[in-house]
Protein backbone atom coordinates (compact mmCIF):
# COMPACT_ATOMS: atom_id res chain seq x y z
CA UNK A 1 0.00 0.00 0.00
CA UNK A 2 1.32 3.58 -0.71
CA UNK A 3 -1.05 5.63 1.87
CA UNK A 4 -1.35 9.28 3.02
CA UNK A 5 -2.60 9.60 6.13
CA UNK A 6 -3.67 13.17 7.05
CA UNK A 7 -1.66 14.85 4.70
CA UNK A 8 -1.87 18.19 5.13
CA UNK A 9 0.01 20.93 2.29
CA UNK A 10 -0.62 24.35 3.46
CA UNK A 11 -2.60 26.20 0.66
CA UNK A 12 -2.93 22.98 -1.39
CA UNK A 13 -4.32 20.08 0.78
CA UNK A 14 -5.94 19.64 3.92
CA UNK A 15 -5.69 16.10 5.94
CA UNK A 16 -6.15 13.88 3.08
CA UNK A 17 -6.12 10.21 3.68
CA UNK A 18 -6.17 8.23 0.93
CA UNK A 19 -3.96 4.75 -0.33
CA UNK A 20 -3.27 3.12 -3.69
CA UNK A 21 -3.53 -0.72 -3.43
CA UNK A 22 -1.10 -2.88 -5.45
CA UNK A 23 -2.52 -4.13 -8.80
CA UNK A 24 -5.15 -1.65 -9.10
CA UNK A 25 -5.50 1.50 -11.18
CA UNK A 26 -6.52 4.64 -9.00
CA UNK A 27 -7.59 7.56 -10.83
CA UNK A 28 -7.68 10.93 -8.94
CA UNK A 29 -10.35 13.54 -10.07
CA UNK A 30 -11.85 16.82 -9.22
CA UNK A 31 -11.62 20.46 -10.51
CA UNK A 32 -8.55 22.47 -11.54
CA UNK A 33 -6.58 23.40 -8.47
CA UNK A 34 -8.41 20.90 -6.14
CA UNK A 35 -5.01 19.44 -5.56
CA UNK A 36 -4.98 16.20 -7.93
CA UNK A 37 -1.32 17.07 -8.88
CA UNK A 38 0.09 17.61 -5.34
CA UNK A 39 -1.78 14.70 -3.80
CA UNK A 40 -0.09 12.37 -6.97
CA UNK A 41 3.21 14.42 -6.18
CA UNK A 42 3.26 13.59 -2.67
CA UNK A 43 2.20 9.78 -3.05
CA UNK A 44 5.54 10.03 -5.25
CA UNK A 45 7.63 11.12 -2.26
CA UNK A 46 8.38 14.47 -4.44
CA UNK A 47 6.64 16.81 -1.19
CA UNK A 48 7.42 15.95 1.76
CA UNK A 49 4.25 14.94 3.77
CA UNK A 50 3.18 11.50 5.75
CA UNK A 51 2.96 9.16 3.26
CA UNK A 52 4.02 5.41 3.93
CA UNK A 53 4.99 2.83 1.41
CA UNK A 54 3.80 -0.25 3.11
CA UNK A 55 4.13 0.81 6.74
CA UNK A 56 7.35 2.42 5.97
CA UNK A 57 7.60 6.38 6.10
CA UNK A 58 8.87 7.54 2.13
CA UNK A 59 11.24 9.84 4.17
CA UNK A 60 13.10 6.85 5.54
CA UNK A 61 13.79 5.85 1.99
CA UNK A 62 17.41 6.87 0.25
CA UNK A 63 16.23 8.63 -3.23
CA UNK A 64 17.43 5.92 -5.23
CA UNK A 65 15.38 3.61 -2.83
CA UNK A 66 12.04 5.44 -3.60
CA UNK A 67 12.82 6.24 -7.40
CA UNK A 68 13.52 1.99 -7.96
CA UNK A 69 9.88 1.36 -6.45
CA UNK A 70 7.99 4.39 -7.61
CA UNK A 71 7.81 5.66 -11.36
CA UNK A 72 6.64 9.14 -11.57
CA UNK A 73 5.70 10.74 -15.41
CA UNK A 74 4.84 14.40 -15.14
CA UNK A 75 2.53 16.30 -16.86
CA UNK A 76 4.50 18.88 -19.04
CA UNK A 77 6.48 15.74 -20.54
CA UNK A 78 10.19 18.15 -21.23
CA UNK A 79 12.90 16.48 -22.38
CA UNK A 80 15.27 18.89 -22.71
CA UNK A 81 17.76 17.71 -25.14
CA UNK A 82 16.89 15.39 -28.80
CA UNK A 83 17.44 12.12 -27.44
CA UNK A 84 16.56 8.83 -29.43
CA UNK A 85 13.50 7.11 -28.01
CA UNK A 86 16.09 4.18 -26.67
CA UNK A 87 18.50 6.63 -24.88
CA UNK A 88 15.17 8.75 -23.47
CA UNK A 89 13.69 5.22 -22.33
CA UNK A 90 17.16 4.14 -20.83
CA UNK A 91 16.93 6.79 -18.38
CA UNK A 92 14.43 5.14 -16.54
CA UNK A 93 17.37 2.90 -15.57
CA UNK A 94 19.03 5.72 -13.50
CA UNK A 95 18.21 4.66 -10.07
CA UNK A 96 19.34 1.25 -11.17
CA UNK A 97 23.21 0.54 -10.15
CA UNK A 98 22.34 -2.67 -12.09
CA UNK A 99 24.92 -4.38 -15.12
CA UNK A 100 24.50 -2.82 -18.82
CA UNK A 101 23.34 -6.29 -19.85
CA UNK A 102 20.43 -6.12 -17.64
CA UNK A 103 19.70 -2.12 -18.21
CA UNK A 104 19.58 -3.49 -21.84
CA UNK A 105 17.01 -5.80 -21.53
CA UNK A 106 14.70 -3.95 -19.23
CA UNK A 107 14.85 -0.84 -21.66
CA UNK A 108 13.97 -3.29 -24.64
CA UNK A 109 11.69 -5.13 -22.99
CA UNK A 110 10.01 -1.27 -22.33
CA UNK A 111 10.33 -0.22 -25.81
CA UNK A 112 8.34 -3.43 -26.92
CA UNK A 113 5.89 -2.92 -24.34
CA UNK A 114 4.26 0.13 -25.72
CA UNK A 115 5.11 -1.17 -29.32
CA UNK A 116 8.15 1.64 -29.72
CA UNK A 117 10.78 -0.67 -31.30
CA UNK A 118 10.54 0.64 -34.85
CA UNK A 119 11.03 4.04 -33.34
CA UNK A 120 14.26 3.08 -30.98
CA UNK A 121 16.46 5.37 -32.96
CA UNK A 122 14.24 8.40 -33.70
CA UNK A 123 14.96 11.30 -32.18
CA UNK A 124 12.42 12.48 -29.68
CA UNK A 125 12.11 15.67 -31.82
CA UNK A 126 10.59 13.85 -34.62
CA UNK A 127 7.58 12.01 -32.82
CA UNK A 128 4.24 13.13 -33.44
CA UNK A 129 2.04 13.78 -29.46
CA UNK A 130 1.12 10.08 -29.28
CA UNK A 131 4.59 8.36 -30.14
CA UNK A 132 6.05 10.92 -27.64
CA UNK A 133 3.79 9.85 -24.69
CA UNK A 134 4.19 6.67 -25.18
CA UNK A 135 8.26 7.10 -25.28
CA UNK A 136 7.63 9.01 -21.78
CA UNK A 137 5.97 6.17 -20.58
CA UNK A 138 8.56 3.64 -21.63
CA UNK A 139 11.07 5.32 -19.64
CA UNK A 140 8.62 4.79 -16.86
CA UNK A 141 8.06 1.19 -18.03
CA UNK A 142 12.09 0.83 -18.21
CA UNK A 143 12.46 1.25 -14.51
CA UNK A 144 9.95 -1.34 -13.70
CA UNK A 145 8.81 0.00 -10.60
CA UNK A 146 6.08 -1.30 -8.38
CA UNK A 147 4.17 1.74 -8.53
CA UNK A 148 3.59 4.02 -11.53
CA UNK A 149 2.04 7.53 -10.92
CA UNK A 150 1.05 9.57 -13.79
CA UNK A 151 -0.07 13.19 -14.51
CA UNK A 152 -2.82 13.70 -17.05
CA UNK A 153 -1.21 10.82 -19.17
CA UNK A 154 -4.24 10.92 -21.49
CA UNK A 155 -4.46 14.54 -22.27
CA UNK A 156 -3.69 15.60 -25.50
CA UNK A 157 -4.13 12.24 -26.97
CA UNK A 158 -6.31 11.16 -29.64
CA UNK A 159 -8.91 8.44 -29.34
CA UNK A 160 -6.89 5.15 -30.01
CA UNK A 161 -3.55 6.58 -28.17
CA UNK A 162 -5.75 6.89 -25.17
CA UNK A 163 -7.12 3.42 -25.16
CA UNK A 164 -3.80 1.63 -25.89
CA UNK A 165 -2.29 3.55 -23.28
CA UNK A 166 -5.27 2.51 -20.50
CA UNK A 167 -5.06 -1.07 -21.89
CA UNK A 168 -1.36 -0.71 -20.96
CA UNK A 169 -2.30 0.48 -17.40
CA UNK A 170 -4.44 -2.76 -16.99
CA UNK A 171 -2.17 -4.68 -18.27
CA UNK A 172 0.31 -3.73 -15.76
CA UNK A 173 -2.32 -3.43 -12.97
CA UNK A 174 -2.88 -7.35 -13.77
CA UNK A 175 0.89 -8.13 -13.39
CA UNK A 176 0.70 -6.14 -9.58
CA UNK A 177 2.21 -2.62 -10.37
CA UNK A 178 -0.13 -0.23 -8.46
CA UNK A 179 -1.42 2.56 -10.69
CA UNK A 180 -2.53 6.28 -10.16
CA UNK A 181 -3.51 8.32 -12.71
CA UNK A 182 -4.95 11.76 -12.48
CA UNK A 183 -7.29 12.20 -15.17
CA UNK A 184 -10.44 15.00 -16.45
CA UNK A 185 -12.34 12.64 -18.16
CA UNK A 186 -15.00 11.73 -15.78
CA UNK A 187 -16.12 8.47 -17.95
CA UNK A 188 -12.48 7.27 -18.38
CA UNK A 189 -12.33 7.27 -14.30
CA UNK A 190 -15.52 5.69 -14.29
CA UNK A 191 -14.88 3.19 -16.71
CA UNK A 192 -11.43 1.87 -16.20
CA UNK A 193 -10.13 3.14 -12.76
CA UNK A 194 -11.11 0.03 -10.07
CA UNK A 195 -11.30 2.87 -7.50
CA UNK A 196 -11.48 6.89 -7.89
CA UNK A 197 -10.42 9.19 -5.29
CA UNK A 198 -12.34 12.82 -5.77
CA UNK A 199 -10.87 15.97 -4.61
CA UNK A 200 -12.41 19.36 -4.03
CA UNK A 201 -10.26 22.19 -2.73
CA UNK A 202 -7.79 20.00 -1.21
CA UNK A 203 -10.12 17.56 0.35
CA UNK A 204 -11.46 14.23 -0.05
CA UNK A 205 -14.91 14.65 -1.08
CA UNK A 206 -15.40 11.38 -2.37
CA UNK A 207 -13.29 7.96 -2.57
CA UNK A 208 -14.48 3.99 -3.39
CA UNK A 209 -15.36 2.46 -6.19
CA UNK A 210 -15.89 4.44 -9.34
CA UNK A 211 -19.73 3.41 -9.31
CA UNK A 212 -20.07 4.42 -5.49
CA UNK A 213 -17.45 7.77 -5.82
CA UNK A 214 -18.66 9.37 -9.24
CA UNK A 215 -22.37 9.79 -8.51
CA UNK A 216 -24.34 11.88 -10.17
CA UNK A 217 -24.64 13.84 -6.77
CA UNK A 218 -20.61 13.65 -6.15
CA UNK A 219 -20.54 15.47 -9.28
CA UNK A 220 -23.27 18.19 -9.03
CA UNK A 221 -21.98 18.70 -5.92
CA UNK A 222 -17.65 19.09 -6.44
CA UNK A 223 -18.27 20.23 -10.28
CA UNK A 224 -21.49 21.95 -9.93
CA UNK A 225 -22.99 20.41 -13.08
CA UNK A 226 -25.43 18.68 -13.53
CA UNK A 227 -24.91 15.23 -15.35
CA UNK A 228 -26.28 11.95 -16.05
CA UNK A 229 -24.10 8.64 -16.47
CA UNK A 230 -25.97 7.10 -19.36
CA UNK A 231 -25.09 3.54 -21.05
CA UNK A 232 -24.27 -0.05 -19.99
CA UNK A 233 -22.22 -0.85 -16.96
CA UNK A 234 -18.91 -1.37 -18.50
CA UNK A 235 -19.05 1.75 -21.14
CA UNK A 236 -20.66 4.21 -19.48
CA UNK A 237 -20.69 7.43 -20.67
CA UNK A 238 -21.42 10.94 -19.09
CA UNK A 239 -24.57 13.14 -20.42
CA UNK A 240 -24.48 16.86 -19.50
CA UNK A 241 -27.66 18.95 -19.61
CA UNK A 242 -27.80 21.45 -22.29
CA UNK A 243 -29.32 24.32 -20.00
CA UNK B 1 35.55 4.58 -25.44
CA UNK B 2 33.02 5.98 -27.71
CA UNK B 3 34.08 7.45 -31.44
CA UNK B 4 34.32 10.98 -30.62
CA UNK B 5 36.28 10.47 -27.71
CA UNK B 6 38.84 8.89 -29.58
CA UNK B 7 38.79 10.61 -32.61
CA UNK B 8 39.44 13.96 -30.68
CA UNK B 9 42.36 12.07 -28.71
CA UNK B 10 43.74 11.38 -31.84
CA UNK B 11 43.61 14.75 -32.81
CA UNK B 12 45.07 16.07 -29.26
CA UNK B 13 48.18 13.31 -29.99
CA UNK B 14 48.84 15.09 -33.02
CA UNK B 15 48.50 18.93 -31.86
CA UNK B 16 50.47 18.85 -29.08
CA UNK B 17 53.60 18.21 -30.49
CA UNK B 18 53.05 20.50 -33.22
CA UNK B 19 51.99 22.80 -31.03
CA UNK B 20 55.57 23.13 -29.46
CA UNK B 21 57.21 23.02 -32.59
CA UNK B 22 55.16 26.02 -33.73
CA UNK B 23 56.04 30.15 -32.72
CA UNK B 24 57.91 33.06 -33.38
CA UNK B 25 61.11 30.37 -33.35
CA UNK B 26 59.65 27.39 -35.49
CA UNK B 27 61.96 24.07 -34.30
CA UNK B 28 62.06 21.44 -36.68
CA UNK B 29 63.14 18.28 -35.54
CA UNK B 30 64.31 17.40 -38.96
CA UNK B 31 65.54 21.33 -39.26
CA UNK B 32 68.79 22.64 -38.94
CA UNK B 33 69.59 22.89 -34.76
CA UNK B 34 67.83 26.21 -32.88
CA UNK B 35 70.18 27.64 -30.32
CA UNK B 36 68.30 27.24 -27.06
CA UNK B 37 65.92 24.93 -28.14
CA UNK B 38 65.89 22.85 -25.10
CA UNK B 39 64.81 25.87 -23.16
CA UNK B 40 62.57 26.94 -25.36
CA UNK B 41 60.46 23.97 -25.17
CA UNK B 42 60.56 22.45 -22.02
CA UNK B 43 60.08 26.50 -20.10
CA UNK B 44 58.20 28.34 -22.67
CA UNK B 45 56.05 26.00 -24.88
CA UNK B 46 55.89 23.01 -22.73
CA UNK B 47 54.16 25.04 -19.82
CA UNK B 48 52.14 26.77 -22.11
CA UNK B 49 50.68 24.02 -24.33
CA UNK B 50 49.83 22.21 -20.71
CA UNK B 51 47.81 25.28 -19.52
CA UNK B 52 45.76 25.73 -22.75
CA UNK B 53 45.31 21.99 -22.12
CA UNK B 54 44.17 22.51 -18.82
CA UNK B 55 42.10 25.62 -18.99
CA UNK B 56 40.32 24.30 -22.33
CA UNK B 57 39.60 21.03 -20.75
CA UNK B 58 37.88 22.80 -17.30
CA UNK B 59 35.84 25.33 -19.43
CA UNK B 60 34.72 22.50 -22.04
CA UNK B 61 33.66 19.92 -19.55
CA UNK B 62 32.05 22.82 -17.20
CA UNK B 63 30.20 24.58 -20.64
CA UNK B 64 28.29 21.28 -21.22
CA UNK B 65 28.01 20.34 -17.13
CA UNK B 66 26.14 24.19 -17.10
CA UNK B 67 24.39 23.47 -20.30
CA UNK B 68 23.08 20.19 -18.75
CA UNK B 69 22.26 21.39 -15.70
CA UNK B 70 19.88 25.01 -16.80
CA UNK B 71 18.91 22.86 -19.72
CA UNK B 72 19.74 25.54 -21.77
CA UNK B 73 21.80 25.33 -24.97
CA UNK B 74 23.55 28.98 -24.03
CA UNK B 75 24.03 28.61 -20.81
CA UNK B 76 28.06 28.65 -20.43
CA UNK B 77 29.93 28.88 -17.09
CA UNK B 78 30.49 32.68 -16.96
CA UNK B 79 26.61 32.64 -15.77
CA UNK B 80 27.06 31.76 -12.04
CA UNK B 81 29.22 34.83 -11.49
CA UNK B 82 32.04 33.07 -10.48
CA UNK B 83 34.02 34.34 -13.55
CA UNK B 84 33.55 37.74 -13.10
CA UNK B 85 34.38 37.58 -9.21
CA UNK B 86 37.58 36.09 -9.98
CA UNK B 87 38.19 38.74 -12.29
CA UNK B 88 37.54 41.67 -10.16
CA UNK B 89 39.74 39.57 -7.47
CA UNK B 90 42.21 39.85 -9.89
CA UNK B 91 41.63 43.27 -10.83
CA UNK B 92 41.83 44.25 -6.98
CA UNK B 93 45.38 42.75 -6.85
CA UNK B 94 46.18 45.21 -9.65
CA UNK B 95 44.28 48.03 -7.86
CA UNK B 96 46.24 47.47 -4.55
CA UNK B 97 49.87 47.06 -5.81
CA UNK B 98 49.72 43.62 -4.36
CA UNK B 99 50.22 41.47 -7.39
CA UNK B 100 53.85 42.47 -7.58
CA UNK B 101 53.80 40.00 -4.76
CA UNK B 102 54.27 36.60 -5.98
CA UNK B 103 51.24 34.31 -5.75
CA UNK B 104 49.42 37.22 -4.80
CA UNK B 105 47.43 37.83 -8.18
CA UNK B 106 46.39 34.05 -8.16
CA UNK B 107 45.28 34.00 -4.72
CA UNK B 108 42.98 37.14 -4.78
CA UNK B 109 41.35 35.99 -8.24
CA UNK B 110 40.89 32.24 -6.02
CA UNK B 111 39.51 34.18 -3.26
CA UNK B 112 36.75 36.33 -5.48
CA UNK B 113 35.47 33.02 -7.08
CA UNK B 114 35.16 31.60 -3.40
CA UNK B 115 33.09 34.74 -2.58
CA UNK B 116 30.66 34.24 -5.81
CA UNK B 117 30.20 30.66 -4.57
CA UNK B 118 29.26 31.25 -1.02
CA UNK B 119 27.18 34.25 -2.05
CA UNK B 120 25.85 31.91 -4.60
CA UNK B 121 25.13 28.91 -1.32
CA UNK B 122 23.92 31.83 1.02
CA UNK B 123 21.15 33.34 -1.92
CA UNK B 124 20.06 29.95 -3.07
CA UNK B 125 19.43 28.36 0.52
CA UNK B 126 18.24 24.99 1.02
CA UNK B 127 15.64 24.61 -1.62
CA UNK B 128 18.17 23.67 -4.66
CA UNK B 129 15.47 25.83 -7.18
CA UNK B 130 17.07 26.29 -10.49
CA UNK B 131 15.87 29.49 -11.30
CA UNK B 132 16.22 31.30 -8.21
CA UNK B 133 20.08 29.98 -8.30
CA UNK B 134 20.74 31.52 -11.83
CA UNK B 135 19.34 35.15 -10.96
CA UNK B 136 21.54 34.95 -8.13
CA UNK B 137 24.62 34.23 -10.25
CA UNK B 138 23.42 36.78 -12.85
CA UNK B 139 23.11 39.29 -10.10
CA UNK B 140 26.70 38.55 -8.89
CA UNK B 141 28.30 38.95 -12.24
CA UNK B 142 26.99 41.82 -12.77
CA UNK B 143 27.58 42.99 -9.74
CA UNK B 144 31.08 41.87 -9.88
CA UNK B 145 31.23 43.44 -13.36
CA UNK B 146 30.10 47.18 -12.03
CA UNK B 147 33.15 46.67 -9.61
CA UNK B 148 35.42 45.68 -11.78
CA UNK B 149 34.90 49.12 -13.58
CA UNK B 150 35.11 51.17 -10.74
CA UNK B 151 38.24 49.90 -10.03
CA UNK B 152 39.50 50.50 -13.60
CA UNK B 153 38.07 53.84 -13.39
CA UNK B 154 39.70 54.90 -9.68
CA UNK B 155 42.92 53.03 -10.87
CA UNK B 156 45.92 54.84 -9.05
CA UNK B 157 48.13 54.61 -11.72
CA UNK B 158 48.21 54.48 -15.85
CA UNK B 159 50.04 51.46 -14.98
CA UNK B 160 47.63 49.71 -13.06
CA UNK B 161 45.04 50.64 -15.32
CA UNK B 162 47.19 49.07 -18.27
CA UNK B 163 47.73 46.16 -16.60
CA UNK B 164 44.28 45.43 -15.32
CA UNK B 165 42.81 45.95 -18.60
CA UNK B 166 45.58 43.96 -20.48
CA UNK B 167 45.46 41.55 -18.20
CA UNK B 168 41.06 41.23 -18.42
CA UNK B 169 41.63 40.44 -21.95
CA UNK B 170 42.89 36.66 -21.06
CA UNK B 171 45.91 35.38 -22.71
CA UNK B 172 48.65 32.40 -21.94
CA UNK B 173 51.84 34.29 -22.90
CA UNK B 174 54.93 34.27 -20.80
CA UNK B 175 52.66 31.46 -18.52
CA UNK B 176 55.47 29.15 -16.92
CA UNK B 177 55.10 25.97 -14.40
CA UNK B 178 54.23 28.40 -11.81
CA UNK B 179 50.52 28.41 -13.39
CA UNK B 180 50.29 25.25 -14.20
CA UNK B 181 50.87 23.95 -10.85
CA UNK B 182 48.35 26.48 -9.68
CA UNK B 183 45.49 25.66 -12.27
CA UNK B 184 45.85 22.00 -12.65
CA UNK B 185 44.73 20.81 -8.96
CA UNK B 186 41.68 22.58 -8.59
CA UNK B 187 40.93 22.28 -12.08
CA UNK B 188 41.26 18.35 -11.84
CA UNK B 189 39.06 18.16 -8.74
CA UNK B 190 36.49 20.50 -10.27
CA UNK B 191 36.50 18.14 -13.34
CA UNK B 192 36.01 15.06 -10.77
CA UNK B 193 32.92 16.76 -8.88
CA UNK B 194 31.47 17.41 -12.55
CA UNK B 195 31.50 13.95 -13.53
CA UNK B 196 30.26 12.97 -10.30
CA UNK B 197 26.87 15.21 -11.13
CA UNK B 198 27.02 13.54 -14.76
CA UNK B 199 23.89 10.84 -13.77
CA UNK B 200 21.35 13.38 -12.00
CA UNK B 201 22.13 15.98 -15.39
CA UNK B 202 21.20 13.27 -17.58
CA UNK B 203 17.98 12.76 -15.18
CA UNK B 204 17.35 16.54 -15.34
CA UNK B 205 17.01 16.35 -18.75
CA UNK B 206 12.97 15.59 -18.17
CA UNK B 207 12.39 18.40 -15.93
CA UNK B 208 12.56 19.10 -12.10
CA UNK B 209 10.35 16.91 -10.98
CA UNK B 210 10.50 13.63 -13.42
CA UNK B 211 14.27 14.32 -11.68
CA UNK B 212 13.88 14.24 -8.78
CA UNK B 213 11.32 11.30 -8.91
CA UNK B 214 14.33 9.26 -10.65
CA UNK B 215 16.45 9.93 -7.34
CA UNK B 216 18.36 13.41 -8.05
CA UNK B 217 18.76 15.48 -5.68
CA UNK B 218 18.73 18.84 -6.08
CA UNK B 219 21.20 20.19 -3.18
CA UNK B 220 23.56 17.80 -3.91
CA UNK B 221 24.24 18.55 -7.50
CA UNK B 222 24.07 22.18 -6.95
CA UNK B 223 26.56 21.41 -4.33
CA UNK B 224 28.87 19.73 -6.79
CA UNK B 225 28.18 22.24 -9.94
CA UNK B 226 28.85 25.30 -7.72
CA UNK B 227 32.42 23.59 -6.39
CA UNK B 228 32.94 22.14 -9.95
CA UNK B 229 32.38 24.83 -12.24
CA UNK B 230 33.59 27.49 -9.52
CA UNK B 231 36.82 25.26 -8.95
CA UNK B 232 37.62 25.41 -12.99
CA UNK B 233 36.80 28.45 -13.44
CA UNK B 234 37.90 30.15 -10.38
CA UNK B 235 41.71 28.62 -11.71
CA UNK B 236 40.99 29.35 -14.84
CA UNK B 237 41.08 32.84 -14.33
CA UNK B 238 43.27 33.19 -11.43
CA UNK B 239 45.92 32.32 -14.91
CA UNK B 240 44.88 33.15 -17.73
CA UNK B 241 42.01 35.96 -17.03
CA UNK B 242 38.90 35.87 -18.67
CA UNK B 243 38.37 33.26 -22.00
CA UNK B 244 34.93 33.01 -23.38
CA UNK B 245 33.15 31.73 -25.61
CA UNK B 246 35.09 27.93 -24.67
CA UNK B 247 32.10 26.90 -22.14
CA UNK B 248 29.56 28.24 -24.66
CA UNK B 249 30.37 26.90 -28.58
CA UNK B 250 32.40 23.22 -27.61
CA UNK B 251 29.63 21.70 -26.20
CA UNK B 252 27.79 22.90 -29.41
CA UNK B 253 30.16 21.22 -31.53
CA UNK B 254 30.80 17.87 -29.49
CA UNK B 255 26.74 17.11 -28.97
CA UNK B 256 25.93 15.98 -32.76
CA UNK B 257 28.21 13.51 -32.42
CA UNK B 258 27.25 12.06 -28.46
CA UNK B 259 23.40 10.57 -27.92
CA UNK B 260 22.76 14.02 -26.45
CA UNK B 261 22.79 12.97 -22.55
CA UNK B 262 25.13 15.63 -20.68
CA UNK B 263 27.30 12.83 -19.15
CA UNK B 264 28.15 11.54 -22.66
CA UNK B 265 29.01 15.35 -23.27
CA UNK B 266 31.40 15.81 -20.73
CA UNK B 267 34.65 14.07 -21.54
CA UNK B 268 34.16 14.95 -25.22
CA UNK B 269 33.76 18.44 -24.39
CA UNK B 270 36.73 18.16 -22.59
CA UNK B 271 39.08 17.20 -24.81
CA UNK B 272 37.34 19.38 -27.62
CA UNK B 273 37.77 22.24 -25.50
CA UNK B 274 41.16 21.41 -24.88
CA UNK B 275 42.03 21.02 -28.49
CA UNK B 276 40.29 24.96 -29.40
CA UNK B 277 42.51 26.25 -26.84
CA UNK B 278 45.85 24.70 -27.48
CA UNK B 279 45.23 25.37 -31.62
CA UNK B 280 43.83 28.91 -30.88
CA UNK B 281 46.78 30.01 -28.59
CA UNK B 282 48.99 28.33 -31.54
CA UNK B 283 47.15 30.96 -34.38
CA UNK B 284 47.74 34.06 -31.31
CA UNK B 285 51.68 33.09 -31.21
CA UNK B 286 52.03 32.65 -34.90
CA UNK B 287 49.63 35.97 -36.27
CA UNK B 288 52.18 38.62 -37.08
CA UNK B 289 50.79 41.56 -35.10
CA UNK B 290 52.54 44.88 -34.85
CA UNK B 291 53.08 45.61 -30.55
CA UNK B 292 53.35 41.78 -29.49
CA UNK B 293 51.16 38.99 -30.41
CA UNK B 294 47.32 38.55 -30.17
CA UNK B 295 44.92 38.28 -27.09
CA UNK B 296 43.88 34.89 -26.77
CA UNK B 297 40.38 36.12 -25.31
CA UNK B 298 39.96 38.51 -28.06
CA UNK B 299 40.90 35.79 -30.50
CA UNK B 300 38.30 33.13 -29.19
CA UNK B 301 35.89 36.42 -29.54
CA UNK B 302 36.29 36.95 -32.55
CA UNK B 303 35.86 32.71 -33.42
CA UNK B 304 32.95 33.02 -30.89
CA UNK B 305 30.58 35.77 -32.15
CA UNK B 306 29.66 34.89 -35.46
CA UNK B 307 29.26 30.91 -33.82
CA UNK B 308 26.71 32.51 -31.36
CA UNK B 309 25.11 34.43 -34.25
CA UNK B 310 24.56 31.46 -36.39
CA UNK B 311 23.16 29.56 -33.33
CA UNK B 312 20.65 32.56 -32.49
CA UNK B 313 19.85 32.35 -36.33
CA UNK B 314 19.22 28.41 -35.99
CA UNK B 315 16.68 28.98 -32.84
CA UNK B 316 14.69 31.84 -34.34
CA UNK B 317 14.43 29.61 -37.52
CA UNK B 318 13.33 26.59 -35.44
CA UNK B 319 10.93 28.98 -32.96
CA UNK B 320 9.71 30.49 -36.47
Amino acid sequence: MLAAKSLTIPGRLTDVSAALAPGAVTAIVGPNGAGKSTLLAAFAGLISGPVALDGTPLAALSPQQRAQTIGFLPQDGEVAWNLSVETLARLGRLPHKTSRAEDDAATAAALSALDLERFASRSVGTLSGGERARALLARVLAGTPRWILADEPLAALDLAHQQALLRQFRLLAGQGTGIALVLHDLAQARNHADRVIVLQDGRVAAEGPPHEALTEEVILKVWGVAARWTGPETARALSLDRT
Amino acid sequence: MTRPIAILLAALVLAIPLSLLAGQVWISPFGPPVRNAIPILMELRLPRAVLALVIGAGLGASGAAMQGYLRNPLADPGLFGIAPMAALGAVLSFYTGFSVQPFALPLFALAGGAIAMVLLALIAGRSGGIALFTLAGMMIASLAGALTSLAISLSPNPFALSEIVTWLMGALADRGWHEVWIALPPTLLGLILLARAGPALDALTLGEAAARSLGMEPRRLQVLMVAGVGLIVGAGVAVAGIIGFVGLVVPHLVRPFTDGRPSALLIPSALAGALLLLIADCLCRLLPLAGGELRLGIALSLIGAPFFLRLLLKMRKELG
